[in-house]
């Protein structure tokens, strides 16, 4: 009683966040825990039917396992190209230039627009069959294909998109290059290694922490990737489900077929899968993230 | 193998800050040469400079008669030893101690029997498989040498290197850099902002000031004839006492009415008097007296005994060191008596003046 009223106004304090994440986060989550062992369509009651949408899932849903191979190859593309287009500049940011944080900010801001729907509408145009990249290719003398409406392509226009909001990893790159101590660098210039070398053998490695925490978020953002696909499908998933994103297919059952349950089943499904990959992550680290204590 | 580093007018500027300022200096071949200086006096810019990691805004650097100014760091046969001794932390001591030798496209028999050498020159082969987080700091103070000495470089540089230890480490690190040169005998210059350090250590003591070298010489002879003031109160510990004193007629000054013998030529006029807290004694003995001081404290270091004592002629507090356990207590009156011979003397410029 006497803590609960010496800590009365720290746990008032404390409210919005508690009330925010047991009513609007724990509780839905275990929520739909259970409801992804019912039949429920948000009319009638939900009625348990045990695994029997898990079971479904793997073997009687083609959907589910083109729907993860979309996300699987978006996950493979965008992420190896997002932190490598996000290294890339921030290494030249780092190398110090005039007006840093004018090129930072402006750098950043595809992060801060890149998962609205009015960049993936952008998007749309730029890559439509008459869009922007195939009216410079026509400079060219080269007729592009419409980039989206064509089931080969569509999904890397998405890729493409992902990569162009390297904002995020590129400040957190940045701050673990400045990390870096540039006596390190010295040392290996006094012993001959050349810039490529330096980047291999000492960047790299020292920076390596930072780039696992990058692979870790980004992999987890890829997996949870909806609003492009979205938009630029226009919900579809389409052309042939090339763009039908996991999170899409679930959606889809969920607020289109009204498959609450089954939905629920998709969603832990990938809870599972990002836990599984995280953890996989974590067991690698041992054989290539160094880190300096 | 023995190299010789000349400086002809070096000049280094950020912008428009001037930080070294017209260098003249020749390094001597095989000498252990030490650069000392307050923080801020551009010693550490200076041994960048020559080894390549600053460029050179002026004037020219020569490693055995060649320029080096455009000459990339490493070929300029340099090693350096860093204050923070930057390792790499995720390597081995044995990658560590490879790196440079890989790089240059050592054969593998080589590099190993390199890296063993120096291991055993420097005690840490029993470390090589570690990494540098799992060392000491005196250990990888180690490292860091031996990283340096496995290329078999022409010239050592140290920027402050046994900064990051404790005192009792220092001193032994210390003896065993000495012992080190003594066993090389290449060319080495160390940075170092202690002028314990400098003394100790060196053949050759550059003490710099704000861009410019205030001296060079060996150790005693900055310590003996100091050519400034600056010089004088920097070397030495505790510091030289500066007392204001008026020319008299002859080499004599006067100071209070007390006239001093100090066996220095000068011109009249206003000028200041140091003398060394070891070379002023107190009660009967050779010299002259030249005040009864007041003593306010005193510091018992077993070996000496050191006293800051107020005398008449002004208000701050001269020191004296007195050899042996004194029994003095503060608050006693002492008078203060000093020799001609240990006495300096410097114009209004702060210059020295000869004997």
């Amino acid at each position: 009683m006497t803590a609960i009223r010496r800590n009365g106004a720290g746990y008032l304090f404390l409210s919005p966040w508690l009330i925010g994440f047991f009513c609007l986060t724990l509780g839905p989550a275990l929520a739909s825990l259970y409801l992804s062992f019912t039949r429920f369509d948000l009319l009638n009651a939900p009625e348990f039917i045990g695994a029997q949408n898990y079971v479904r899932m793997v073997t009687a849903d083609p959907k589910f396992a083109a729907s993860m191979k979309v996300t699987l190859i978006y996950v493979v593309f965008s992420v190896p190209l997002k932190l490598a287009f996000a290294l890339a500049v921030a290494m030249v940011l780092n190398r110090g230039m005039r007006g840093l944080p004018v090129y930072r900010a402006i750098f950043y801001l595809p992060s801060l627009l890149g998962t609205s729907v009015a960049i993936a509408v952008l998007w749309r145009q730029l890559f439509a069959a008459d869009g922007m990249v195939n009216g410079i290719l026509a400079q060219f003398g080269i007729i592009g294909p419409s980039w989206i409406s064509n089931p080969n392509y569509s999904i890397y226009t998405l890729v493409v998109l992902s990569v162009w909001q390297f904002g995020s990893p590129m400040i957190i790159f940045l701050a673990g290059l400045r990390q870096i101590p540039t006596d390190m660098y010295e040392a290996a210039s006094l012993d001959g290694a050349s810039p490529a070398r330096q980047f291999w053998r000492i960047t790299l490695p020292l920076l390596s922490p930072v780039i696992f925490f990058n692979l870790v978020i980004q992999v987890i953002e890829a997996f949870k990737a909806f609003t492009p696909a979205f938009v630029i499908s226009g919900g579809s998933g389409g052309p042939i489900n090339s763009t039908l994103f996991y999170t899409l297919y679930l959606y889809q059952e969920g607020f289109s077929y009204f498959r609450m349950g089954y939905a629920s089943a998709l969603a832990w499904v990938l809870v599972a899968i990002i836990a599984v990959f995280t953890a996989f992550s974590f067991l690698t680290t041992k054989y290539w993230v160094h880190y300096d204590d | 193998m023995v190299t010789t580093i000349t400086l002809n007018k070096v000049e280094k500027r950020f912008g428009a800050l001037d930080v070294i300022r017209g260098i003249d200096l020749e390094i001597k071949p095989g000498a252990f040469t030490v650069f000392v200086g307050p923080s801020g006096c551009g010693k550490s810019t200076l041994l960048r400079m020559i080894a390549g990691l600053e460029t050179i805004s002026g004037g020219d650097l020569l490693i055995d008669g060649d320029r080096m100014n455009d000459v990339a760091a490493s070929k300029r046969g340099i090693a350096m030893v860093f204050q923070s001794y930057a390792l790499y932390p995720h390597m081995s001591v044995y990658k560590n101690l490879a790196f440079g030798l890989e790089t240059a496209g050592y054969k593998r028999e080589e590099i190993d029997r390199r890296v063993r050498e120096a291991a055993a020159t420097l005690q840490i082969t029993d470390y090589l498989q570690r990494k540098p987080k799992a060392l000491s700091g005196g250990q990888r103070q180690r490292v860091a040498i031996g990283r340096s000495i496995v290329r078999d470089p022409k010239i050592f540089l140290f920027d402050e290197p046994l900064s990051n230890l404790d005192a009792e480490l220092r001193v032994q690190m210390r003896v065993e850099i000495t012992k080190l040169h003594e066993r090389l005998g290449n060319t080495m210059i160390y940075v170092t902002h202690d002028q314990v350090e400098a003394m100790t250590m060196a053949d050759q003591i550059v003490v710099l000031k704000a861009g410019k070298v205030m001296q060079a010489g060996s150790p005693l002879e900055l310590y003996n004839n100091p050519a400034n003031q600056f010089v004088a109160g920097f070397i030495g510990s505790p510091k030289m006492n500066f007392v204001a004193v008026e020319a008299a007629d002859g080499t004599a000054v006067t100071l209070n009415g007390v006239r001093i013998e100090t066996g220095r030529q000068h011109a009249s006029g206003k000028l200041t008097l140091g003398i060394r807290p070891e070379h002023i004694d107190i009660g009967d003995g050779p010299g002259q007296v030249i005040g009864e001081a007041r003593v306010e404290l005193v510091e018992h270091l077993g070996g000496s005994t050191v006293l800051h004592v107020l005398p008449p002629f002004q208000e701050e507090t001269m020191t004296v060191m007195l050899s042996g356990q004194q029994p003095c207590r503060s608050g006693d009156r002492v008078a203060l008596r000093i020799e001609r011979k240990n006495c300096h003397l410097f114009d209004t410029e702060g210059r020295a003046l000869l004997r």
